[in-house]
């Protein structure tokens, strides 16, 4: 029998269940004479006529063989058997057998195909989507090139310790892939360009090998502290024939998150129980609606002040919410999944306070890549999941509070509630300034939308410390979905395609979704408005049109200052004005209703509530919002 | 690119800040030459067009003298408020910013905007 180079077993022993079925297919009348008349290359001669037409895009060579059964078909099984329930990708051919199987074997479900214009949108699509949905989906990824454009979606949900699952398509056979465009889009071990900021990857030579190696990566990715994992699909493996019953699929067990060491947390509930003035910080610290009701049962044990910090990790309205006032000095302090430590241990210190400190971040850290920031001299060091270890850190202080210690922290309590709702005060006195003033101020945009949404099973989902924060400073906020925090690592371009991901998860819950949109970040890759469209995502972006990357306005204007030169030029490179960008334009271009540009305060409510209406409807809409800097 | 960066930025500031610039000419600065310094210097980036949003201090209302404001520019007594050195800035130019915040229009306090209160109430 006639072995096409595409039958060829043993480089690695990984294309045994393939061998069998192409050597099937080439006993086949027709079409084992075709494999034997356009073997490809072997070595590294230059590319045949073929590939050269194939890498312009002309046609592909006649010489394929049929498949019936390829590899992909049962990846598909596998990624349906995690229950992945959308796929983000762009489309490349070091995935097509995979494509192919999702949208046809698959019939485009579990997981549904969604088309991205950047895989750094598919990424951070997956981000937005596991932020709100707490599990992941997954993005497709094509080759090193695409794993390139994805990197810094990566490393914000790396540093934001969210479970994202991606699969990305490789040539690894050098005897199999072309010269040009395959070789160049495949690697020896493409996990090596991320490995600095994935929890895991892997690159299973074979079905059976696939089949263990996903289902291990979706129990690292979503065990705390969780993150991304990566998954090499070999082009060999997807696309060659199954031969005999499917390999095995094993049964996905969840990995319980670590809970603290019981003899370290009866001691922070006696530092915390005897504490005057505790203070509880909460950074990544809520990964649940059950992890939220913790918060606020610890909280309220220890009536200790809660500052919440990044996302939502306790409600906004809560007396307690805050770090308890102007003069409240806490002399014990918990932090909770929060990064670095070490400039509040610092401080803490300077006046003789304790730190303690309940985090899973550093039971998985990796050495490149400095985002763990600075060695914090904590006075005690959980290393647990934060969410997990709550139950025992509230038994174990109920169970030191006396009569005596009760009646001084709800004394405690009381002036905690005073000094919260003097905060809240201040926040809405703060609002009116500027409230009339055009461009727009971002406390008017925050006042405006609250009377539309208030009423609706509502979702932020946009980083908003650009926006001044007034969602947070303003809303009512107590669900963890209201809001779901920043890029992770800082890195901009995340803000327009987490939103979307969001959005898509919050879909099938019928939760209006509502993104603050800068304009720098929208314009890093825009082209996700489109698969917001296309994709029918719900999703309220109202555009912060400061037409600049402000931050960087403010850090170029204090070096003009440092060195003593004046910062009349500090726009250059850093303003988008001349010409301004039309985002109205640019969102109907890319399918959605669309208003703007706004800068009278008084066209905004109206505006938006036009807005809301298409989104309650089930598109995504966008109104654009020229505004103060920040 | 024939715009000049300071059309673009009066215009943004233009936009509906009701000023009448020289109704009211603050005394010892000329607001108008005030107004075009605050933008080309980009006092707005920290203070807001209105002079009253984001990070930096609120300027309105203005309460420092004239001189109080050039000796506070000089040496502000925060690390994150840029130094404007005599250099870049003259005090007759920090006077007449000075002037042109005086006549930026204070706010209206929250209990006049009904869709402030709301926030109050809950
Ligand atoms: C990938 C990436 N490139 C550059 C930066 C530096 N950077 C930080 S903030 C910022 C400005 C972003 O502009 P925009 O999203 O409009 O927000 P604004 O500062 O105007 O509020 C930039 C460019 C970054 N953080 N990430
Ligand atoms: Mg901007």
């Amino acid at each position: 029998m006639a072995k096409s180079p595409k039958n060829s077993v043993g480089r690695r022993g990984f294309l045994k269940h393939a061998a069998a079925g192409a050597a099937a297919l080439a006993a086949t009348p027709g079409l084992g004479t075709a494999q034997q008349a356009a073997p490809p290359p072997r070595g590294a001669p230059g590319p045949s006529g073929a590939q050269l037409a194939r890498e312009a895009g002309v046609a592909r060579p006649a010489a394929t063989a049929l498949v019936e059964h390829p590899g992909s078909d049962f990846m598909v099984d596998v990624l349906r058997a995690l229950g992945l329930e959308y796929v983000a990708a762009n489309p490349g051919s070091t995935f097509e057998s995979l494509h192919e199987s999702i949208i046809n074997y698959g019939d485009n479900k579990m997981p549904e195909f969604l088309t991205c214009t950047h895989e750094e949108s598919a990424v951070a699509l997956c981000h937005g989507y596991a932020k709100i949905e707490g599990k992941p989906m997954m993005a497709l990824i094509h080759g090193d090139i695409g794993l390139q454009h994805a990197s810094m979606a990566i490393y914000n949900a790396y540093v934001d310790r969210v479970p994202v699952y991606m699969v990305v398509g490789n040539h690894v056979d050098g005897a199999e892939r072309t010269s040009g465009v395959q070789s160049m889009h495949s690697g020896n071990d493409l996990g090596a360009l991320v490995r600095d900021y994935t929890k895991w990857d892997d690159q299973p030579y074979s079905l059976g090998a696939f089949a263990e190696s996903a289902v291990r990566a979706y129990k690292i990715a979503t065990a705390p502290p969780r993150g991304p994992v990566l998954l090499v699909a070999h082009h060999e493996v997807q696309s060659h024939a199954m031969t005999g019953p499917a390999p095995r699929i094993p049964k996905l067990v969840m990995t319980a998150p670590p809970a603290g060491d019981s003899a370290a947390v009866a001691e922070a509930a006696g530092l915390l129980v005897n504490a005057e003035r505790p203070l509880i910080v909460g950074e990544r610290a809520v990964r649940s609606a059950e992890g939220l009701q913790l918060m606020v049962d610890l909280a309220e044990t220890l009536q200790a002040p809660f500052n919440s910090q990044e996302r939502m990790n306790f409600p906004t309205h809560h007396p307690l919410s805050g770090n308890g006032g102007t003069g409240y000095q806490p002399d014990v302090m918990l932090g909770l999944e929060v990064a670095d430590l070490s400039n509040q241990t610092r401080a803490a210190h300077a006046r003789g306070a304790k730190v303690i400190a309940i985090s899973a971040m550093g039971l998985a850290l990796k050495s490149n890549l400095q985002e763990f920031g600075h060695y914090a001299e904590v006075d005690l060091d959980i290393g647990a999941d934060a969410e997990a270890t709550l139950p025992y850190l509230i038994e174990a202080c109920k169970k030191l509070i006396t009569a005596d210690r009760r009646r001084l922290i709800d004394e405690r309590g009381r002036k905690l509630a005073e000094a919260h709702r003097q905060v809240r005060l201040a926040n809405v006195e703060a609002a009116a300034y500027g409230w009339d003033s055009s461009p727009v101020s971002l406390a008017r945009i925050a006042g405006e939308l609250w009377p539309l949404v208030k009423d609706e099973d509502w979702s932020f989902v946009s980083p908003q410390a650009f926006a001044g924060n007034w969602p947070n400073r303003l809303w009512k906020m107590d669900k963890p979905y209201q809001y779901i925090g920043g890029q992770g690592a800082g890195g901009m371009g995340y803000g327009a395609p987490a939103s979307v991901g969001a959005a898509l998860a919050n879909r099938k819950y019928g939760r209006l979704s509502i993104n603050i949109q800068t304009d720098g970040d929208l314009n890093y890759a825009p082209g996700v408005l489109w698969t917001a469209a296309h994709h029918r995502i719900p999703l309220l972006s109202i555009m912060h049109n400061n037409r600049g990357y402000h931050q960087e306005v403010m850090f170029i204007e204090q070096m003009c200052s440092v060195h003593n030169r004046g910062a009349d030029r500090a726009h250059i490179g850093t303003k988008l004005w001349d010409p301004n960008i039309d985002y109205t334009l640019m969102a109907k271009a890319y399918g959605l209703y669309a208003e703007g540009p706004i800068s009278d305060p008084q066209q905004l409510a109206p505006a938006l509530k036009r807005a809301i209406e298409r989104v309650k409807n089930g598109e995504p809409a966008l109104v654009d919002v020229v505004t103060q800097p920040r | 690119m024939g715009e000049t960066i300071l059309r673009v930025l009066m215009r943004t500031a233009a936009l509906v800040v009701p000023v009448v610039l020289s109704a009211q000419p603050a005394p010892g600065g000329d607001a108008t030459k005030g107004k075009d310094l605050f933008l080309k210097y980009s006092c707005y980036a920290c203070h807001g067009f209105s002079g009253q949003n984001g990070p930096g201090a609120r300027l309105v209302p203005m309460k420092m003298t004239a001189a109080g404001f050039v000796a506070y520019v000089r040496l502000p007594r925060t690390r994150q408020m840029p130094s404007f050195s005599a250099k870049v800035l003259s005090d007759e130019q920090l006077t007449d910013i000075h002037a042109y915040i005086k006549t930026l229009p204070e706010s209206r306090p929250a209990k006049d905007i009904p869709a402030l209160n709301q926030f109050k109430e809950q």
